[in-house]
């Protein structure tokens, strides 16, 4: 059975996610395409391509600082992503949890698009990045519209 | 979590100090809104941040509150200026979320004539929504020059007059901004947004005054019944949000989160280097937010001229939503200069305060309640009493009950569209059809349950009630 990306659960105020995957680069991936999903219903095209770099002092902060990459790319330059290749993250040394992460954005020009929702920020707030039961890695991030 | 509430007085809640806890927390609020409360985390958080270094007295949750990122929305904390910490979870990430009221010499009656070319040409005029730019161009040096100097330095540049930022909180710019402070990422985010609405719970309403309930007060406010007067309510969009992102990133780095309840808690010491920083560049923030309205307010003027030939446009005045500043109070008999934390909060200072305009001096600065879409919203005026109470604060709007995809859930776009126009207000939306039910009037809490609250303590009396004819929305 092919699992589920992401899933969108109830909040008060914000939007709230979780999203799936087999290894955690595929967490990440999902969880971006969560956040753009959360942003728009059209089918957006894959018409330019990008590379993204961050760094993170653990799972979360690294997670954090790629989808505020993303975000901040939508804003600056209203690049949408509608997929992820080559997805990579590395730890940089033994000792500490400091990691890199590199990926491929492929997406178009939001102003081609109808959006629904506005971004103001990723938040911290009930965010997680483990393993579940099934050993399967889960994302939980609420952004902050 | 089942927390602890004891009723101390009609209206007023304790949640008493627990292990980690600096102060009690206290909560302002009706038993029924302190019922709605319990269902997410406002309570928790508000004694989350009774945690923080330099806590002074308690740790407060409005009447409004509800889940936020850190602190709640709806809650003040003051800090200690040489044991505090300044937090930029405790001003949230869209950093001077305000409110402006503008007053007509415009009747009821003038509106209900023209009153879809009104909404039309508003809506055509003011971008919002998301992704859409703006039509004002700046360069980068007088960018930096709005960060600085705020309202009267875009009043010079030919957008608006003097009287205006003489009717804003800190007239309309808030000393110490330092655009050095500031990042180029976010000085990239935010060049481009300058002069729009955003999308979500920002708007720009057509409003006529409803019911006069202080007479004396609503004359020191130019307010009159069957006047027209317009309310904007956004932000410093992108730009605030990159500031907010930037500092809990270096709080991080620098102080660590382990010892906090929960991350976006994430602080500075006031007087440190970063917590100076932070100060600097909020400031910054706070200013693009003044100005992302004067630039709103001079294209209202030009629009409504356009339809009004005789129209006059006034400033009433403007509030802080989400902000830290540094207040004096009276503490145990003196005065005592404090850094107070207002997220999702509204100043409202009482009468003989140095800094409310002079025109209002004698009566308290003017506070306003946004409804939700749809229903009234209210012009209250500061008390004396909430410098007592809530370190001179009051709500700041009905607060939402319902997620969005409840809401959404409920009523289709169109419904809500349908309904509002039976109730004769004419409702536009860049964003299409599906955020217009995210923020139905049934998504909030009854804005009646909120300003009765506030009233009957007394940290802010009503004056006057408005009525929504034309709604714009991202």
């Amino acid at each position: 059975m092919k699992t589920k990306k992401f899933q969108f659960l109830e909040h008060t105020a914000d939007i709230k996610f979780q999203a799936f995957g087999k290894t955690k680069e595929k967490a990440f991936e999902n969880s971006a395409l969560a956040m753009f999903d959360s942003m728009s219903d059209d089918a957006v095209k894959e018409k330019t391509t990008k590379t993204v770099k961050v760094r993170g002092k653990d799972d979360e902060n690294l997670l954090y600082e790629f989808l505020e990459e993303l975000l901040f790319l939508f804003d600056s330059e209203l690049f949408f992503v509608s997929k992820i290749k080559n997805i990579e993250i590395n730890k940089e040394s033994k000792k500490s949890n400091q990691q890199s992460l590199k990926a491929e954005l492929v997406g178009d020009s939001a102003e081609n698009y109808e959006m629904k929702n506005d971004i103001k920020a990723v938040t911290y707030n009930e965010m997680f990045v483990k393993k579940n039961k099934k050993n399967d890695w889960v994302c939980q991030v609420v952004l902050d519209i | 979590m089942t927390i602890e509430v004891k009723k101390v007085s009609k209206n007023i809640y304790e949640i008493p100090k627990t292990s980690g806890m600096k102060v009690p927390g206290i909560v302002y609020a009706s038993k029924k809104l302190i019922e709605k409360m319990k269902q997410d985390k406002s309570l928790e958080q508000v004694m989350n941040v009774a945690h923080l270094p330099g806590i002074i007295d308690k740790s407060i949750g409005l009447a409004d509150a509800h889940q936020g990122y850190g602190f709640p929305i709806g809650g003040v904390a003051a800090f200690d200026m040489d044991s505090g910490v300044i937090s930029p979870g405790g001003v949230g990430y869209d950093i001077n979320c305000s409110v402006r009221l503008l007053k007509t010499n415009l009747t009821k009656q003038d509106i209900l004539k023209k009153q879809k070319e009104v909404a039309d040409q508003l809506s055509r005029k003011i971008p919002s929504g998301v992704g859409r730019g703006s039509n004002f161009q700046i360069s980068k040096d007088k960018f930096k020059k709005v960060l600085e100097k705020g309202v009267p330095f875009i009043v010079e540049e030919g957008y608006g007059k003097k009287e205006d930022y003489k009717h804003m909180e800190e007239e309309g710019c808030l000393k110490g901004a330092d655009s050095s402070k500031v990042s180029k990422r976010a000085m990239k985010r935010g060049l481009g947004q300058l002069g729009t609405l955003g999308a979500g719970n920002h708007f720009l309403d057509v409003h006529y005054v409803d019911e006069i309930f202080d007479e004396k007060v609503a004359n020191a406010f130019g307010l009159k019944k069957d006047q027209v007067t317009i309310m904007i309510h956004c932000g410093s969009r992108g730009f605030g949000h990159q500031v907010a992102s930037d500092y809990i990133k270096a709080m991080e780095n620098e102080y660590g989160f382990k010892d906090l309840p929960d991350r976006e808690l994430i602080n500075a010491p006031i007087k440190s280097k970063l917590g100076q920083d932070y100060y600097n560049a909020m400031a910054c923030a706070v200013n693009f937010a003044f100005v992302n309205k004067q630039i709103i307010t001079h294209w209202v003027r030009e629009e409504m001229k356009y339809m009004f030939p005789d129209v006059k446009i006034d400033v009433v005045y403007d509030v802080c939503h989400n902000i830290a500043k540094f207040e004096e109070f009276e503490i145990n008999g003196k005065m005592q200069k404090v850094c107070v934390h207002r997220k999702g909060a509204t100043r409202s200072f009482g009468p003989g305060r140095k800094e409310i305009p002079l025109a209002y001096r004698k009566v308290g600065q003017p506070v306003f309640i946004p409804g939700s879409m749809g229903t009234p919203s209210y012009v209250l005026v500061g008390t004396k009493k909430s410098e007592e109470l809530t370190w001179g604060s009051s709500v700041h709007g009905a607060g939402r009950k319902k997620s969005r995809n409840k809401a959404m859930k409920e009523m289709s776009g169109e419904e809500v569209k349908e309904m509002m126009k039976k109730k004769g207000i004419e409702l536009r939306a860049s964003g299409g059809y599906k955020l217009i039910s995210q923020e139905a009037p049934y998504a909030y809490k009854d804005i009646e349950d909120v300003v009765d609250v506030v009233h009957d303590l007394d940290i802010s009396k009503r004056v006057a009630r408005l009525k929504p004819m034309v709604v714009c929305i991202g």
